[in-house]
Formats: C-alpha cells, structure tokens, sequence
C-alpha cells in the first residue's frame, strides 16, 4: 500500500525580498528548501513504512534542481521519489499543479493500491492551501485537512481516525482509505538524516517523469492550464513605529508606558 | 643450590614471565583501536616524559599530589632495591653487602629512609582514602588493598633488616634507623627464633612482591605505573580538543559505537587513568549535579574493552555496547551530552588522558549513524544547514550590524584583516554591541578590515564538538575556500569558538594564516602605542571571567586581562577558579543550544561564585559567556551587576562616556 508524500521545493521565503521596481520576487541567490509544513507530510508517510510496511514515496513537481529535495527525501529512507518535470509544467497555479500530481498518483495506483496521500497544509511561497484539496477532489480521495494526529489506522477495514486542528478546538474524523491528508506542523518532529543515509541518497536514481510519460493534455498543465494570475507582489506599507520612554536606564517606567500604549490602543484585555 | 634456592629461582622466574606476559597481554589490547602510533618530535616527547612522569609536574600542581610524589618516587628507588632482593635471593654473590661501604651505605640509608617516607605516604593515603575522598567510590577495596599491601612489603622489609641487625650481620645498621629501632623488639631472641623470623619476613616480604608484580600492576588500575609513564610520552602536542577529520564515504564509521572504533590511544588513556578523581571534581557537568564523570567514562571504556576483547578479537559483534544504559563498561547517552568540552578534565589530568575527545566521538556516532540527539539540537542542525546559522536568521542579515560603518566588503588589496564577526556578534542583540566596540577600536587604531557579510558562515565550532561532523565539514570546507577565493591574509575573531575554530580546527582544511582573538589584538595595538585611550574609564569593582576557549584551550589568559587593566587603570579582581582552572559558563561544547534538565545550572553556580566578591561588572571576551553570566545573574537576583566585553570597555575608555 502506497504512502505518498506530495513535497515542494521552495525559496527560502525569509530571505526572498521584494523588487519594488518590478514588483516581482527577487530570487536570485536565495537557497532553496523544502517547504517546511512538507516535511511533515514526508515525516508522516517515512512513519506509514515504519509502523504498517507500506511503501513511502516522494513526489514533487518542478524544475529539474528540484532533485535536490528529492535527494534529501531519499537521505531520509523514502522508498522512492519521482520527480514531476516538464518545460510544458511551468507557471502552475494550483489547479494545474494538483492535476499533475494527480496524474501521476493515479498512474503509481494502478500498480499499487493507494492508501494515503500527505500534502503539508500549505507552501510558504504561495500560502494557498489548495493543492492538497485539488489532488483530492481530482481522485476523489477523503480530505482530511489540517491534521495534527493519526489517531488510529486499521489496514484491516481500511478505515483511518485522525484528529485535525481547527481554530480554538479538535475534531477526531473517520474516513475509509485511500484519504489526502493535509500536514499541520503539530503531527510529528521530522527525523533527521544519517550520514550513510546522506551518502547513499546522492547515488540513489531519482526518477523523472515528464508528460511524454503522463501524457496529461498540454492545455490543462503549467501556464496554459493556470486561470490564476498574479498581478502584483508588494510588501504593505507599514505606519512607522514609534520609540518610547528608556528602556536601558529606566526600564520599569518604560514598561508602565507600554502597557499604557497598549491599553490605549485595546490591545490588553484586562 | 639448595632446594628453597631452587624454589625460588623458580617462583621469581615464573613470577617474572607472568609480569611481563600479562603486561603484553593488556598492553597489545589497545591495538584493537585505530590510527598511528605518536612517536613523531621525538625530543619534545621524552622531555615530557621526563618533567610530567618522573618530574611529577602536574601530580604536584595539588597540594596532595606530594604524597603522590613520595609512592612514585620512593617506589623508583625501591624498585632498584628490590631487583637486588630477588637477585640476592637466588644469587647471594649479589648480596649487596658485597659493595664497599661508600656505596653500601648510602643505598641502606636511602632505603631505610625512602621506606619510612613510604609507610608515612600509605598512613597519608589511608586517612585521605577513608575521611577526604575526591568521591565517595574511591573507598573501594582495590584502593584499600594496593596502600595496605606496599604497607606490608615495607613492614616486612624493615622486619628483615631488622633480624639482620639482630643476628649481627647488617655492618651499616648505624646508618638504618628505622631498622635499627625495629631491631630493639626482638633483641631477645634466640639465634633460631632469629633464623625464623628472618626467614618469616622475607616470605612475606617476597609475597607482597609477587602480589604487586602479579596482580595488581597488570590487572588493576595500578597498571598506571606504567602506562602513565607512557602517556606523558604520548600526550597530545598539539590542541587536544581539536577533533580529527572524519572522511565521509560510503562504508565508513562516523564516529565510535564500539571501542575498536576509538584510537589506540583512547584504550592507552584508559589503562593510564588511576581513577584519582581530579577530572571529576573539575568538571563543570558532575559538579553541578549531572550524570557525566570524565573518570567515569575513561573507565567504562576501560571495562568496555576488557569485557569485549575476545568478541572485538574475533570479529564479532561486542557483547557489551558502548553506548547505553548498561551499567559499568558503558555510557549513557545522557552523560555523553552533558559535556561542555570546556577541557577541566584535561587540564586537571596528572596523565594528560584526552576526555572530550572521546566524548565528542560518541556524539557523532549519535549524531551522524543513529540520528539520536536531544531534540532541541534539531533546529539548531537544520538552521546551521540551512541558513548557516545556529537561529536560522537569514543570512542577508548578517551585516546589518555593520550598516553605520557603511560598506565593508573585505577587500585584499584595502584590508588587512578579514574581521570574521561570528554569529553571535552578527545576530545576538546582545553581542552586536561587542562586535560594533570592536569595530570602533579598529577603525581608531587605523587598522583596516572588511567583512565577508551574507557569504560568512557559521564557523562551525557547535557541530563539531556535537559530533555533526558532516555538516561542520561542509561549513569548514566553504568557510575556508572563500578566505582563499578573496585573498585572506589575518583574520580577526570577536568569539573564542570562532577564534579555536579558523585557528586550529581549520588548519585540517589547509587554513594557515594568522587569526587572532580580539584581546590579543587590542593588545597588541595598545603595546604598539597605535591605539591610545584618551581616558581611562572605571569599572568598579571588576571580575574577569576566563572563557574556556579562549584561555584553556588556546593559552591566551594574560591578554583581556592586560586590556581591562589598561582601559580601566584599576587592578582585576579574580575568580578563586580561574585561568587554567577557570570554571566553564556551561556553554561550550554545543551546550549553548541544550536544555540543562539535570542538576543545577552551571551557569547560576558560575555567577554566585562571582557573586561572592560583590563585583559590579563581570567582564568576559566571547559572546557564549555573556549570554550565560548575564542569564545567571539574573536568576540569582543581581541584575545590576554588568556583563561587559572587554572590547566595550575599551571602547568606552575611547569614548570617555560611559
């Protein structure tokens, strides 16, 4: 039974600034990452062939440097990985990338039964959260978004409990296999990679699959495929701050103004 | 011959074969371990050898290591004696009565004497064994059995001399005053009750020899007698906390699981410890309550190589695992991580055993083969991964601290030195402070320097002595390719890890160009008089704080402290540990980014002891120690005392404002 991570590679937000002249992202030079609420989808399907001895793989659509993630997804003992690339795949918003994705999940399903697809809940570059959902409604999969525990899986029945975490309160969801769970960051503390596991990865065979072999219609992929454009990247303006009392020679007085600031503003709910 | 000639002939024989075959029996054991012998600088070795060993240089740094002195050197002595015993036992031709009395004399004088010093050392040892232990496993019936036995063989001997005396034969018995008082209780007695007393001590006598020669020497940690010897020859020359390479290919160990993982010379130090406790009682972890004893460890390793020989031997798997919680022979991995590297146990060490190499060794077995750390480390490897620094601060804010200073690209042809900031001084709050007042009294000494701002990486000295040996490597290897790609000549560092770090541990990567501390080199601009200070400027009363990197490891204690004195014009006041014997801030050795779960905090019992004097600065030279003593002052209620580096108070001594 398949355990599939759906993982992105991302530039490191933190240290993306903003062209003002362009309005575009300036990503030249910033290091790559693998989205961070990822690695808890990898983290969780590496437990999946832990615990139950199904079959973890990584899957992530980009450019051809996206290996490097892959890599470091096969350092941390993914069964396999497969990289999504094609020129015809650029420019994806989400609904061309959860068809990609799709595609090829469905193409591993018709040789192994698919059990359970993990997305994070969201990239950091896009913030959307919706490809994990696509992927779901495309192979119409149980989504269950936001979870932060696998409460109970029963390979038996092929039924999975699983808690999700909504705002100020849990719900513990049953659903039958196959399911697309979306990653909080709550889920689990991802491993770590050994050393021979690392040396191991870099001659490991990443497999490419590009659409000569998902054979997906151009129309629905990449740019072509994409009704969401983005006009404009812009940092909001922010009100100047503004420096009170003195915090080194007059600390307590310093910390009497702040709360009076704060209580002024409502701010401190007293 | 006569047949009890006959008998001993053959008993010292056998007995002198049993010595030297099960000394090579244990000895050849370290063979199990890696590398290469040390015999290279030759001189400088057997010099070691000479002062440490038979100098008992650093048995004599404490006040009870006299005592010490007395066993070892009273035992050389004894040992030429008791040669000559055994011999004339079998030859009496050898009796050295047979020497004329300029030399006869002086040898039973010196015995005589050296005898009664050595029964005054094992009433020493009792009592200290029994009222003032360094810990309380030292009263252990081993410890108790070696001081009573040499009591014995003394008694004896002083109990043949003294029936010698009796029966008239011992012509320099008025140059034996021991054995001459001895001889006063049996004066009485008849020539055969004489014969066999005689005949009762020297069994006796033999018995403790044989004893001594037979066991305890080769299978206890008596051995040390003569692997110490061998230990002051193989001392580290060099920094003994600078950590080998590891060369990461498939196939390889990272780190050790297993005492055939560890060098010879690690199972050297283990054969050459005699449990003294020194290093425990310096160690900052077992002093504040933590699992971790360096005494401990040198000696599981021990028991771990006894109790796997066979199996190591053979080729099989140890039954006995070096790492867990498997009681003697093996060590916990709480107690691995509880190491701050500071080198107490090192410098404490009569014998120069090297601990955290060892220590460090486990952490990357750990580390790098099993993924097995405390969790909190996770982020601090993910960050020094990823955005090469211990926060995870993206690295474009490397040199913002620099932004009043405008421009400072390292540039070979304008700068002399590479100002290498740290991440600490680049992103600590705190330390940015330190990094701008080194900055400033550079620029006021006219000496020019350029940062390599968002390309500086983490230098990598947490990793290191964490055991992520991997990650260190990358971080080593890019670090120095930049400072050959931008033609780096003198590196300035404001951080003693940094500073050890390019120094010595980037020398394994072919760095070799001058680094130097910042105390070292505001010194050097003071003595060169191209630093002035208009005015000097109190502290008050002002405690100086040595970091372990910085002073332990790196020799360098004179230097802050000769800054402080000259931009303040007052004299320092002193930790009662201090410089050599510093007491670390509990953060070295990666502990800096660790929970510290067990025991009490060492930085809290650093900052009473500083408490103590009532100072009103704590002045230090590395970040680590300013982030802990401020932590620790703050805990213990005594905010107001400051937490200064030296480089600030020279800048304010510039300024002439406080």
């Amino acid at each position: 039974m398949l355990a599939i991570a759906c993982i992105k590679q991302v530039p490191d937000t933190t240290q993306v600034q903003i062209d003002p002249e362009t309005n575009t992202l300036v990503r030249e030079g910033i290091p790559f990452i693998v989205n961070p609420y990822d690695t808890h989808a990898l983290e969780e399907s590496l437990r999946m062939h832990d615990q139950f001895g199904m079959r973890s793989i990584a899957l992530s659509m980009g450019p051809p440097n996206t290996e490097a993630t892959l890599r470091k997804a096969c350092a941390l003992g993914v069964d396999e990985a497969i990289l999504l690339s094609d020129r015809c795949f650029g420019g994806a918003d989400t609904l061309a990338t959860s068809n990609v994705l799709a595609t090829a999940i469905d193409r591993l399903a018709q040789e192994e039964e698919l059990g359970i697809v993990f997305c994070g809940k969201q990239t950091i570059d896009g913030d959307t959260a919706q490809v994990g959902p696509g992927i779901a409604s495309r192979l119409g999969l149980q989504q269950l978004t936001l979870v932060d525990k696998i409460e109970h899986l029963d390979l038996e029945k092929k039924t999975i409990r699983v808690r999700r975490k909504l705002e100020g309160r849990h719900e513990i969801v049953e659903a039958p296999l196959p399911v697309m769970i979306t990653t909080v960051r709550e889920l689990n503390r991802p491993r770590y990679p050994t050393v021979p596991m690392r040396l191991a990865a870099r001659d490991v065979e990443v497999r490419t699959w590009d659409n000569a072999t998902l054979q997906i219609d151009p129309e629905t992929v990449g740019l072509k495929g994409s009704p969401t454009w983005v006009c404009k990247i812009f940092s909001p303006e922010r009100d100047q701050g503004e420096i009170i009392g003195d915090g080194v020679n007059d600390p307590d007085g310093t910390a009497d103004l702040l709360i009076d600031k704060l209580l002024s503003k409502d701010l401190l709910a007293l | 011959m006569t047949s009890s000639k006959i008998i001993i002939l053959l008993l010292f024989s056998a007995s002198g074969l049993a010595f030297v075959w099960s000394l090579y029996r244990r000895l050849s054991l370290v063979q199990l371990g890696q590398g290469k012998g040390r015999f290279d600088r030759f001189g400088e070795r057997f010099g070691n050898m000479l002062l440490y060993a038979f100098g008992q240089k650093k048995v004599l740094a404490r006040p009870y290591g006299v005592n010490h002195a007395i066993f070892f050197w009273a035992c050389l002595f004894l040992v030429a004696v008791n040669l000559e015993f055994v011999l004339a036992g079998i030859f009496p031709a050898l009796h050295l009565s047979h020497l004329p009395d300029a030399l006869y004399v002086p040898i039973r004088l010196g015995s005589d004497l050296f005898s009664f010093l050595t029964l005054g050392a094992v009433a020493a040892a009792l009592v200290r064994r029994t009222f003032f232990p360094l810990y309380p496993e030292a009263r252990n019936i081993e410890g108790y059995f070696i001081v009573i036995i040499i009591a014995v063989h003394m008694l004896a001997y002083f109990g043949i001399n003294a029936t010698e005396i009796a029966q008239g034969q011992e012509r320099a018995s008025a140059w034996m005053p021991i054995s001459l008082f001895a001889s006063g209780f049996i004066k009485g007695a008849s020539p055969a009750e004489l014969a066999s007393l005689h005949s009762l001590f020297w069994w006796v006598h033999a018995v403790a020899l044989l004893v001594i020669f037979n066991y305890l020497i080769p299978f206890s940690k008596h051995l040390h007698v003569i692997t110490a010897i061998g230990n002051c020859f193989f001392r580290d020359l060099d920094k003994p906390n600078t950590q080998p390479r590891e060369t990461f290919e498939i196939g390889a160990d990272f780190g050790a699981d297993s005492v055939a993982k560890l060098s010879w010379k690690d199972l050297f130090d283990s054969f050459a410890c005699t449990e003294c406790g020194r290093c425990e009682e310096a160690c900052p972890a077992h002093h504040t309550g933590k699992k971790l004893s360096p005494r401990q460890l040198i000696h599981d390793i021990k028991q771990n190589l006894l109790a796997n020989r066979e199996a190591i031997k053979n080729g099989q798997e140890p039954p006995l695992p070096l790492i867990g919680e498997n009681g003697e022979g093996s060590c916990s991995e709480e107690s691995i991580w509880d190491c701050t590297t500071c080198g107490a146990c090192l410098q404490a060490c009569p014998v120069f055993i090297e601990h955290p190499l060892k220590t460090v060794k486990l952490r990357r077995h750990l580390v790098q083969e099993k993924s097995s750390f405390p969790e909190e480390l996770l982020n601090l490897f993910e960050n020094s991964e990823q955005r090469f620094n211990p926060w995870g601060i993206p690295p474009s804010d490397r040199g913002k601290w620099c932004q009043p200073f405008g421009d400072r690209t390292f540039d070979a042809e304008q700068n002399e030195y590479l100002f290498f900031v740290g991440c600490a001084g680049a992103f600590d709050n705190r330390s940015k402070h330190v990094t701008a007042a080194v900055a400033m009294i550079m620029e006021a000494a006219g000496v020019t320097w350029g940062i390599l701002d968002k390309d500086e990486l983490c230098c990598g000295d947490s990793l290191r002595r964490l055991g992520n040996e991997y990650v260190f490597d990358q971080l080593a290897a890019k670090n120095v390719a930049l400072f050959k790609e931008r033609g780096v000549k003198k590196i300035v560092t404001q951080c003693p890890h940094c500073f050890t770090t390019l120094a010595n541990d980037y020398r394994q990567y072919g760095l070799d160009i001058e680094v130097i501390h910042h105390s070292e080199l505001i010194e050097k601009l003071l003595a060169e008089n191209k630093l002035t200070l208009p005015q000097q400027k109190k502290q008050g009363k002002m405690l100086f704080h040595d970091s372990c990197y910085l002073g332990r490891h790196n020799d360098n204690f004179d230097a802050p402290r000769q800054v402080l004195k000259q931009a303040t014009g007052s004299s320092l006041l002193e930790f009662g540990r201090n410089r050599e014997n510093g007491f670390c801030c509990g953060a070295g050795g990666g502990r800096m980014w660790m929970e510290e779960l067990s025991g009490t905090r060492i930085n809290r019992e650093r900052v009473q002891e500083a408490l103590q004097q009532k100072p009103e600065t704590i002045c230090t030279a590395c970040p680590y120690c300013m982030t802990m003593l401020g932590d620790g002052l703050k805990d213990e209620g005594a905010g107001e005392v400051k937490v200064k580096d030296i480089a600030e108070v020279v800048a304010e001594a510039l300024e002439g404002q406080a």
